[in-house]
């Protein structure tokens, strides 16, 4: 027997839905395994990751307000993606957009909320920014390699963060307990049907950087970048100063993150403030093959998938990691089904 | 302060580091960049901590610290190698499915400590002679098995990139991996082989951590010791002996902070354990500038390798 494989011409849609079908199915059949080895019934395990997120009118907001720091972290991932920047900082950058919207928060809190909460939001994209500027400005001057970079650049905003919550941002009115104070009402993003707005914060971001990517110059520049550095230089294209802007806006969008998971989740902020969303919306970004729209889908299904696993937690005491489990061998699956979309494979008896 | 004690605790803390370094070098020597190492790491730290506990058998505990980063690694393999997945997200997918893993398994056994029988055979065995040396003699040669395990396997690799012939064609795949499939070298292969033992070494950092580093099972044990060591692969140039000496600075890095404070020496804690990433994004730059950009590395590292496509 033979075995050659060549490149497919344009793979269908079709093929791509299927594949990518087959792949989410061999996923929950691992999945599955796993749980019935953990002596549970998968079917009844999976009924009931649906109906911990989805089962209640509270549980569905519950896994909207899940959904959002995902969705507008992979938009601001996305734009980097998109040039093959391999940015991994978004959880540095969320941390630095909540630093910088938290210092607002707590020393002027006397700011009506109307002027209070844009300049959080100014000020936690400017954090975000400043915090992917870095990497960006060392990839276009000295081509430092940036994955390593951005995440160094998470474990020192983490650090700093924690120095900020154990030292000169400690509340003194915690008894001795490091955290940082409670944002006043003013700072916390009103609801809108019982979700906090950061919901419609998500939507417009997702079309204003489709409109971008798609429709603006610096947007066809960028893709140009990601296809190929060359072309982009034969071009007559500044890639210096595209590197600079895609990072900025990336770093600007997830440092925006930061402010509303600080402001309306937590309501102020911690070392705990990403909960690893950096990482999960790199990989929200990757399954969406880049394309903005199906962010918001593919976000809604790993909010789901949050939500669904905390909920089996408490009711078969299955680890809330079990969630990250299931991402990867997911993501594994849908890597390895790509395989079948850009290649074929031909299969010779050989007599 | 006194430098013996400390250069024995940098030691310690830097060999985490050297099993993961050289378990990257042999990753991306044959062209494949593999940011699942902090994943491996963990898989191999739980593993381990986890036989240790149930069998109080170091040399199991080993052996199944290194099976759990060998595992890791072959997933990382076939997507990218068979499957030709992007390497990137690739590692990134490993990283996050070893963290879940991890804290999957270990819930149940975080804050046990590790079995009286294996600390003690992972306790310091003083080396004839060499460890009589002032200073460095017993900093170096007054260590755990599990140390001198470390320094071995770096002088192995780099007798098996120098002198063997499998090395050098190990190589030749990460420089041009058309040439070595010319030469009639099974590309595919050496790649299984070499990052199935990449994952392994890593694995075996892991259980360094667990095992003897700190020693009892606590989750995010790693703390991205893993992505430190991807940087210093290209800190050290991919070069197995220099790797001791990367991690053993990096290791000093680390535990800087407490040693300082313990000498009281006044100094904010937080922000000496913000060193060892600021020295890596610090050593990565100066890197870069001096090569101008150019990698030292592999030069066929990071791309997929199609004999089709030729």
């Amino acid at each position: 027997m033979q075995i050659r494989v060549t490149k497919a011409s344009n793979p269908s849609n079709k093929k791509k839905v299927f594949c990518t079908l087959v792949a989410i199915g061999l996923a929950m059949i691992i999945t599955s395994v796993i749980i019935a080895v953990m002596g549970h019934n998968p079917l009844n395990v999976y009924y009931s990751m649906l109906e911990g997120c989805l089962g209640t009118s509270h549980r569905i907001k519950q896994t909207i307000i899940t959904a959002i720091p995902l969705v507008v972290t992979a938009v601001g991932i996305g734009i980097a993606f998109r040039m093959k920047f391999w940015n991994i900082g978004a959880e540095g950058q969320i941390l630095m957009g909540g630093c910088f919207a938290t210092f607002v928060a707590l020393y002027f809190k006397n700011l009506p909320a109307i002027v209070l909460l844009p300049t959080m939001i100014l000020l936690s994209a400017i954090g975000g920014s400043i915090w992917a500027l870095i990497p960006a400005i060392l990839k276009a001057k000295f081509n430092t390699n940036e994955t390593i970079v951005t995440l160094m650049m998470n474990y020192i905003a983490l650090k700093w963060v924690v120095f900020l919550q154990y030292g000169p941002w400690k509340d003194p009115n915690a008894m001795g307990f490091p955290k940082i104070a409670n944002f006043t009402d003013n700072a916390i993003l009103p609801k809108l049907f019982g979700v906090h707005i950061g919901w419609i914060i998500a939507l417009i971001l997702v079309v204003v950087i489709y409109y971008f990517i798609n429709h603006t110059k610096i947007g066809y520049e960028i893709q140009v970048l990601g296809e190929s550095e060359n072309t982009a230089k034969y071009a007559g294209m500044n890639v210096r100063k595209i590197i600079l802007i895609a990072m900025m806006m990336s770093g600007a969008i997830c440092g925006l993150t930061g402010m509303i998971q600080a402001s309306a989740v937590n309501n102020t902020l911690t070392m705990d403030l990403t909960a690893g969303v950096g990482y999960t919306a790199i990989i929200i970004a990757w399954l969406s093959n880049l394309k903005t729209p199906w962010m918001v889908v593919v976000s809604i299904l790993f909010a789901i998938l949050t939500q669904g696993a905390s909920y089996i937690q408490t009711v078969y005491q299955i680890p809330q990691a079990a969630a990250e489990v299931i991402q990867g061998i997911i993501l594994f699956c849908i890597l390895g089904s790509q395989f079948f979309i850009n290649y074929k494979v031909h299969v010779k008896e050989v007599a | 302060m006194n430098i013996e004690s400390f250069l024995t605790a940098a030691v310690i803390a830097g060999m985490p580091l050297l099993f993961a370094t050289l378990g990257g070098i042999m990753s991306e020597k044959v062209g494949h960049l593999n940011l699942g190492v902090e994943g491996m790491m963990v898989m191999g730290a739980v593993m381990g901590f986890i036989t240790s506990v149930q069998t109080q058998n170091p040399y199991l505990a080993l052996l199944s610290a290194m099976a759990a980063g060998g595992v890791g690694a072959l997933i990382y393999a076939v997507l990218t190698i068979s499957l030709r997945a992007n390497q990137v997200v690739t590692g990134l997918a490993l990283t996050i499915f070893g963290t879940g893993f991890t804290n999957f398994v270990g819930q149940s056994f975080v804050g046990q400590i590790v079995p009286e029988s294996v600390k003690t055979f992972f306790a310091p065995i003083a080396i004839p002679v060499l460890s009589n040396i002032p200073i460095i003699g017993g900093a170096f040669f007054n260590q755990s098995l599990f140390v001198y395990l470390g320094y071995g396997i770096a002088v192995i690799l780099m007798l098996y990139y120098v002198v063997t012939k499998v090395g050098l064609n190990a190589r030749m795949i990460g420089e041009n991996p058309g040439a070595a499939d010319a030469a009639g070298i099974p590309v595919a292969l050496y790649k299984y082989i070499n990052i199935v033992l990449g994952g392994m070494l890593c694995g075996l950092s892991g259980a360094f951590l667990s095992l003897v580093y700190v020693p009892s099972w606590q989750q995010n044990i790693t703390a991205g010791k893993g992505w430190i060591a991807v940087a210093l692969v290209i800190f050290i140039g991919w070069n197995p002996v220099k790797a001791i000496f990367g991690a053993i600075l990096f290791g000093a890095l680390d535990i800087l902070g407490l040693r300082l404070q313990a000498a009281g020496i006044q100094i904010n804690q937080y922000f000496v354990d913000m060193l060892p990433y600021l020295m890596t994004i610090i050593f990565l730059v100066i890197g870069s500038i001096r090569t101008g950009g150019a990698s030292k590395g592999p030069k066929a590292l990071g791309e997929a390798y199609f004999r089709e496509d030729r």
